[in-house]
């Protein structure tokens, strides 16, 4: 059995200090949501110089857009989303600050240097199974954009969210390694 | 002539919309089961069980498996001798999925259009239709539901037909080792050989609705599957990309008549949470 860290948000640069890829960890406090539009969104107000609609500074955004949720439950079905398509944007919010991203698969080169040089980590959740990973949110609530639906910036109070972590300060990364480690493929 | 009416066929798709994506089918359960038997990675293990545990939870208390209830993609068989009253045969499909994503609390995916403005529909349509007329006088409706993800991953090529069956095996196993774990393996492969462009990919994505590792009914096209089955094995992705050697369940490969100068391949990859649903009226 692999050990499991817990930690909650904010994150600071000694928590991070202490992520390597391939540690399990469960997470408490609260996760911002952003899918694609959002992080377009975000990214656009810093660059028109707006105030955005809440301080990255510290924080995590889990890239999730939730099945609506059922009456009396805080949030539907809610696993991650493939973070590659935010690549574009999260080094501009890593640079601000930005301390954490959940998702799923891998991220490019850019956003990987932007982890080890800004400190921040990247991690994943296991994509698909939702149904599970919603039980571990016990609050949910729209910040902004709520005219994207699905996609709008919600605010997530989350209790022990299970995650493992991929890119690490030191430049470690776990797909990587795993793949490293199970390849039989024959060399030609 | 059988009457079949535009009201049965709403209530059906509604139906499968939601059942297809709070149960997965007994293959994929089976599949599965058989996957935590061979996976040699703990991790693996782990997420395996975790994928288990999901689908009981969605199936007990009636949710969604995944957030991406996906583009609801339908294959229909339609009967020649039937005659569809009150309404037009994609109305009533897209009528059924509206009401299948309203009522079942699925998410909505989809925008009006690509480019210009990306506004979410709010309903899910519309849907992708694909309609074959064959004989007799039922319809047999049947539903894919692709999630962004795995579909993000698809690719095509026009193979020369000198490159034969290497230039197939290397085109498949290359797409799902750039895959990587973007599509939530362990994936099911769909392999579509043959016809022209837009007919091999169309096969790729009807090649996911086959129960999971029924192999062809080709003895030689049978043999080709498992064989980019263990080659797509041999790359060490494993459950969600963590590493481990069950990266995919199978490797499903349907194959149609081609030009004598063409050789096109197309592979379209499904996620663990394979979600497909047929109906016959």
């Amino acid at each position: 059995m692999i050990k499991t860290k817990k930690i909650t948000t904010p994150l600071t640069d000694d928590v991070i200090a202490d992520l390597r890829a391939g540690d399990k960890v469960e997470i408490s406090g609260v996760l911002y949501t952003a899918r694609d539009a959002a992080h377009k969104r975000l990214v656009q107000m810093i660059k028109d110089g707006q105030p955005l609609p809440f301080d990255v500074r510290g924080q995590v955004i889990y890239f999730v857009g939730p099945t609506p949720a059922k009456p009396g439950m805080p949030i539907g079905s809610a696993g991650p989303t493939t973070a590659g398509r935010m690549d574009f944007y999260s080094p501009i919010l890593i640079e601000l600050g930005l301390k954490g991203m959940i998702g799923k698969g891998a991220r490019s080169e850019d956003v990987k240097n932007a982890i080890v040089n800004h400190k921040c980590v990247y991690f994943a959740a296991i994509g698909g199974v939702a149904a599970l990973l919603s039980k571990k949110i016990k609050k949910a609530e729209i910040l902004a954009f709520e005219d994207l639906g699905t996609e709008a910036i919600r605010i997530l109070h989350v209790e022990d969210f299970p995650v493992i972590v991929i890119n690490d300060i030191y430049g470690g990364d776990l797909y990587k390694e795993g793949i490293k480690q199970y390849s039989t493929v024959p060399t030609p | 002539m059988r009457r079949i009416h535009y009201n049965d066929i709403v209530d059906k798709v509604r139906d499968i919309c939601i059942d297809a994506n709070y149960n997965l089918s007994k293959d994929v359960i089976a599949a599965y089961e058989k996957a935590i038997e061979t996976e040699k990675s703990p991790l693996g293990q782990e997420v395996l069980k975790q994928i288990m545990e999901n689908a009981e939870i969605a199936k007990n208390e009636n949710m969604p498996l995944c957030q991406d209830t996906g583009l609801a993609v339908f294959f229909v068989e339609l009967g020649q001798e039937v005659y569809i009253a009150g309404g037009l045969f994609n109305d009533a499909i897209n009528e059924g999925v509206r009401q299948g994503y309203s009522k079942g609390l699925l998410r909505k995916s989809v925008v009006q259009e690509p480019i210009f403005e990306r506004r979410n529909t709010s309903d899910n349509t519309p849907a992708i239709i694909y309609t074959e007329l064959v004989a007799g006088d039922q319809i047999k409706i049947m539903l894919d539901i692709a999630g962004g993800g795995c579909e993000n991953m698809a690719a095509h090529k026009m193979l020369k037909p000198a490159e034969g069956i290497e230039g197939v095996r290397k085109f498949v196993v290359d797409t799902v080792k750039n895959a990587g774990a973007n599509p939530c393996p362990p994936v099911i492969v769909g392999v579509g050989i043959g016809g022209d462009f837009e007919k091999s990919a169309m096969l790729a994505k009807k090649a996911l609705l086959r129960p999971v590792g029924q192999p062809h009914q080709r003895l030689e096209v049978a043999s080709l599957e498992e064989d980019l089955l263990k080659r797509v094995n041999q790359l060490g992705i494993g459950p969600v990309g963590l590493g481990g050697i069950v990266t995919a369940f199978a490797v499903h490969v349907e194959i149609h008549p081609c030009h004598i100068a063409s050789l096109p391949v197309a592979v379209n990859i499904g996620c663990h949470s394979s979600r497909h649903k047929s109906v016959i009226i």
